[in-house]
């Protein structure tokens, strides 16, 4: 995407690093728990309150998660990897350094491809996988003259995610994330919950001239939703070029959202002489993974929605588009997958991705909270297919569906809504239209087409809707040309 | 290399340890003669040779993802300068 | 009654299982020497009531037939290791006041197998010296330091657990005063586990070796000092200095003793991811007293320039010992050994600056306050750390900074990978190492302390097997020509501890080194 400037086209050119919180029971490399929403300290076991003589010992669940997680980005699993630490002072940083993998992580090279709107689709690169411990929490908001810390989180286990700068738009960086997440939430390594800051968004940004060399860029550090994202994108762009284009230049630095201007802007403080002084942590050796052991949780991985969309397409006939947006939540493509089981798959999708999709966002429900099960879809399917309602009466059944609860079968039953196929009952009510109308059915005859709608509507209205459509059709017409 | 007073500056503030500029220069001088004794090692040829990154010829060991810790507030709490309310406390850092 | 301050632990272990006297009377001698010997400044923390509760859970242990392997015996605790609800501060004013709620594994190990604790010793502030002149609380004395003894006639003053003590006995005691003449180092870091073993107030004590702080003091107070293999002991709840070289051994008066605790300190920690998982052997079933064939290697490079000749002589006489005893001598190189000590004092800093940022008074320990955050972390760190633990953290924080990595942290592990080599080749050569274990005897406090450099010297025989992760002990040999120990090191294979204690045990045997202190704080 081009961005038209006062001199010229520019290109964004933007990279992201993502914090992914692992799910595990225990912390990383002690044995506290890590759910969220304790009392404050209450889940710090001694080596996360940094007392002294404390050692870490490494949880082999967060590292199977990782190599998981690796395999699902189709990434390189690095059989030899190295915990170092990086050095620095802060309240919620209680050994002072935070252990994490900075030359040699546990993940090299992989990719996730993106699912655009357009129906496109596009590879992102991803550079590398780490594992490394999350820092406290501080609360600035709690007293008027002090912070207070919190070390429930420090020590829980993150898996950092840091992208290529292969993206070239906001809406492409929001793609990533959300195709990252879907990919987390199918292989359950991270529930990818960012209000709860369970994933966590640095971005990367920088502009040129279209073809040119990169950049500099900024890193607008934990960004904790797709939206800031999108908008963090937006405005470091726009700041960008306005600096370039009146004879400025970028500093490299690190920005921080600010979530009620929706700006950002620079964090100098945090900045001045950051030297992490990396070196190999003493206290851990170099952890070395068997590639049989690999390949045990190669085997146990779930089908990942890339596998699951070409499958869509091939076994469902869908398209593009409808199989992407089915398989973006593993909860979706199973709702999907029951609804579809021994009916029309086409039609299958256009309910779910439409009348349900469409329903759920009107509530601000998940799948997983939908009124309306996947079996009970089904069942308001079956009652169309067998012509027992028509389509748009099943649009009411499902409308009524969704405010009770109840299934098609029973609402259809209650009110009534069984489809008329009995000709002789359609007939009776053409005539009585044509009858009605007698004006109308003049004028059709002498050449207005388009009053075939007109009466077809009244028909419906004279059956509540319930007669069927195509009889409606067949009948009207032999008797108008009659 | 040679540290001066600006390095040792730099430094103190990594470490977060006040140093008084008066005393900058006379730790300066200190450390170079530190660094300058242990740059003998240039002369050891360590070409292809790995640097040693554990004593013990063992790999990481390995725990169950098992919560064995936790629930003691009063010990980790116990020792603090600061608490309040189940926190630790500190000045207020302004971001 | 024999003084029972003057038995090894073995003998007293033995005199326990006789019942020729109980865990609380030897606990009761031992607390009384402990006061006695405060002019050494061993001690930082005394646990009288502890001791006694301890020596009396000892005794109806042994009463029900479930005496521990080192039950009953008094021990001093080098205050590097965290003692459960006894302040544990490393010697240092940043963690004046601190009371872990936990107890160190090797401790814990220790009062598992039935030791007692009399106190907290003194030691070089973070294990960073080679004298114990930098500890918060006051240099430590070496007992081996002159000086002339007047007798007074007086009431015992003696204050607390021990007063109550005395009342009980109801005999008052004379009062001695000591009066140093001129006061000599322990040697450091674990200068006060020295002063107390040779000044015979505990049977005893816990050391760590980062650099010789074990073997070191140990040769300048004539006693044993052990450091086992990196991974022997687990370093979990022992204040960390540097991580990849510290270890934790006894310090004792004889081999035996040195092999029966380190059976009690040693094993397998799940805590500890460096901690290795073998089987703890029966370390004093190995003093054979048979080293027929044993080839001992005796490496050309530690021939130091300008070492005392009275050192070299001694090495010569200690090969001859083991010579005599059927061992042979075997010519060794360890052509990096004169880069040790500059890879040493850029490993350990870098580590140490590590390991003590998490000292910033957030958490635990002094906090001198400040303007902000930041400002409080710089007044606590800058007030709470002494100078030479500044000096280091500094240097520290320098060879790990951008742009220096390579140059010195980098260059040195890759140095310390060679040193390792040079040890790998000896030993396909010879079973055992011997050298001097420093390069001096005991020197006076106030001195070598211009010049950090000189001072870092006196590890230049021992920092190498910290390094290269080996087991090393010193044994003491003979005295100077001014009185004072002069100790032989012995290194051996990794996790050979039963091949080293075997070796030092024979040395030790053919030096019969029976000299006592003139400071002794049995003898009051």
């Amino acid at each position: 995407m081009l961005i038209k400037g006062e001199t010229g086209d520019w290109e964004v050119v933007i990279g992201l690093e993502v914090h992914a919180q692992v799910i595990s029971n225990a912390k990383l490399f002690s044995g506290a728990a890590t759910a969220f929403g304790a009392d404050p300290n209450t889940q710090v076991a001694l080596l996360d309150a940094g007392l002294p003589g404390m050692l870490p010992v490494i949880n082999r669940y967060c590292v199977e998660q990782a190599v998981r997680t690796g395999l699902g980005l189709k990434a390189q699993i690095n059989l030899h990897s190295v915990f170092d630490r990086k050095n620095y002072f802060y309240a919620d940083l209680p050994l002072g350094y935070q252990i994490s993998q900075y030359t040699q992580p546990i993940v090299g090279k992989g990719s996730i491809v993106l699912d655009l709107p357009d129906g496109s689709s596009r590879t992102v690169g991803i550079t590398r996988l780490h594992l490394e411990m999350d820092a406290g929490k501080s609360l600035h908001d709690q007293h008027p003259s002090k912070t207070y810390v919190d070390l429930n989180r420090a020590g829980v286990a993150l898996m950092e995610i840091v992208s290529e700068p292969d993206m070239r738009s906001p809406e492409e960086a929001a793609a990533y994330l959300r195709k990252l997440r879907a990919i987390l939430r199918y292989l359950g390594t991270c529930d990818g919950n960012m209000e709860e800051g369970s994933m966590r968004c640095d971005v990367n940004v920088s502009v040129r001239r279209p073809g040119g060399p990169f950049g500099t860029r900024t890193e607008t550090k934990n960004v904790n939703s797709i939206r800031y994202v999108m908008m963090a994108i937006e405005y470091e762009t726009n700041r960008q070029i306005e600096i370039l284009e009146s004879g400025g230049t970028i500093d490299q630095e690190t920005r921080l959202f600010d979530t009620v201007k929706f700006t950002t802007r620079s964090m100098r403080s945090k900045e001045e002489a950051h030297d992490y002084r990396y070196f190999p942590d003493p206290d851990l050796l170099p952890l070395v993974l068997d590639q049989a052991w690999v390949d045990e949780i190669r085997s146990t991985l779930p089908e990942l929605p890339d596998e699951k969309k070409a499958r869509f397409m091939e076994q469902y006939k869908l398209s593009a588009y409808d199989a992407g947006v089915l398989v973006a939540e593993k909860a979706s493509a199973d709702y999907y997958e029951a609804v579809a089981k021994g009916r029309d798959p086409k039609i299958a999708s256009n309910w779910v991705t439409g009348e349900l999709f469409g329903a759920l966002n009107r509530l601000g429900k998940s799948i997983e909270e939908s009124p309306v099960s996947a079996a009970d879809l089904g069942g308001l399917l079956d009652l169309l297919a067998d012509n027992t309602i028509s389509g748009r009466i099943a649009k009411d059944v499902f409308a009524a569906m969704l405010e009770t609860g109840k299934s098609a079968a029973v609402i259809v039953e209650e009110q009534g809504l069984r489809q008329v196929t009995d000709t002789g009952a359609i007939e009776a009510a053409i005539d009585g239209v044509l009858a009605a109308n007698a004006d109308k059915v003049a004028e059709f005859r002498s050449g207005k087409d388009k009053l075939f709608g007109f009466f077809v509507g009244q028909v419906m209205k004279q059956t509540q809707g319930k007669a069927n459509p195509a009889l409606v059709n067949e009948i009207l017409q032999a008797k108008l040309k009659g | 290399m040679s540290i001066d007073k600006a390095t040792v500056a730099k430094i103190a503030h990594l470490a977060r340890i006040k140093v008084p500029e008066d005393e900058q220069e006379r730790l300066a001088g200190e450390l170079n003669q530190i660094l300058h004794w242990v740059e003998q090692l240039a002369e050891v040829d360590t070409e292809g040779v790995e640097p040693m990154t554990s004593v013990a010829a063992q790999t990481l060991r390995q725990r169950e993802d098992v919560v064995t810790e936790g629930d003691i507030r009063d010990q980790v709490l116990a020792n603090a300068p600061d608490r309040a309310a189940g926190f630790f406390a500190v000045p207020k850092v302004v971001e | 009654m024999t003084d029972l301050t003057r038995l090894s632990a073995a003998e007293a272990l033995d005199g326990l299982a006789r019942k020729d006297y109980s865990a609380v009377e030897l606990t009761e001698v031992h607390i009384r020497a402990v006061e006695a010997a405060r002019p050494l400044n061993a001690f930082v923390v005394e646990t009288p009531e502890l001791a006694l509760e301890q020596a009396r859970a000892s005794d109806a242990r042994r009463a029900r037939g479930e005496a521990g392997p080192f039950d009953g015996i008094p021990i001093g605790v080098k205050d590097l290791f965290c003692t459960k609800g006894v302040q544990s501060t490393a010697s240092s004013r940043i963690l004046e006041g601190f009371v872990p709620p936990y107890e160190s594994t090797v401790t814990a190990n220790l009062f598992r197998d039935g030791a007692v604790m009399l106190g907290k010793l003194n030691m070089d502030e973070f294990a960073m010296g080679s004298a114990n002149i930098t500890s918060h609380f006051g240099p430590v004395v070496n007992p081996w330091s002159p000086g002339t003894l007047a007798q007074h006639d007086e009431a015992f003053a003696a204050e607390g657990a021990a007063a109550e003590l005395v009342a009980g006995m109801g005999q008052p005691r004379p009062r001695q005063e000591w009066t140093f003449t001129r006061k000599l180092v322990p040697g450091g870091s674990s200068g006060g586990s020295a002063a107390a073993v040779a000044a015979r107030c505990v049977m005893a004590a816990t050391g760590t070796d980062t650099g010789g702080s074990i073997r070191q003091p140990a040769g300048f107070v004539g006693i044993v000092g052990l450091k086992p293999t990196y991974g022997r002991c687990s370093r979990w709840g022992i204040v960390a200095f540097a991580s990849s070289l510290d270890q934790a051994g006894p310090m004792t008066r004889t081999v035996r003793d040195a092999a029966v605790m380190l059976r009690s300190m040693a094993g397998f920690d799940p805590k500890d991811s460096t901690s290795v998982d073998m089987p703890v052997p029966d370390f004093a079933a190995a003093l054979t007293g048979d080293i027929r064939g044993l080839r001992v290697g005796i490496p050309r490079e530690y021939r130091m320039d300008g070492m005392p000749a009275e050192i070299d002589r001694l090495w010569e006489k200690g090969v001859e010992m083991l010579r005599r005893q059927g061992a042979e001598p075997v010519d060794i190189s360890l052509p990096h050994t004169k880069y040790a000590l500059p890879t040493y004092y850029i490993v350990a800093p870098a580590e140490a600056s590590s390991n003590l940022a998490r000292y910033d008074g957030v958490r635990y320990g002094q906090r001198i306050d400040g303007t902000s955050l930041k400002d409080m972390y710089e007044n606590t760190r800058a007030a709470g750390f002494g100078a030479e633990v500044r000096r280091r953290i500094l240097i520290g924080t320098y060879v790990l900074s951008a742009g220096y990595y390579d140059a010195y942290y980098l260059k040195a592990q890759k140095v310390r990978s060679r040193i390792k080599q040079d040890f790998d080749e000896a030993f396909k050569r010879c079973d055992v190492i011997l050298t001097p274990t420093a390069p001096s005897a005991a020197f006076g406090i106030g001195e070598n302390t211009d010049d950090p450099i000189q001072m870092y010297l006196n590890d230049v025989f021992t920092v190498t097997v910290n390094l290269a992760g080996l087991p090393g002990i010193s044994v003491p040999v003979g005295l100077s020509a001014d009185r004072l120990p002069l100790g032989l090191q012995l290194i051996g294979r990794p996790f050979d501890e039963e091949t080293l204690l075997r070796a030092a045990e024979a040395l030790e045997r053919a030096a019969g080194f029976e000299a006592l202190p003139p400071f002794m704080a049995g003898a009051v």
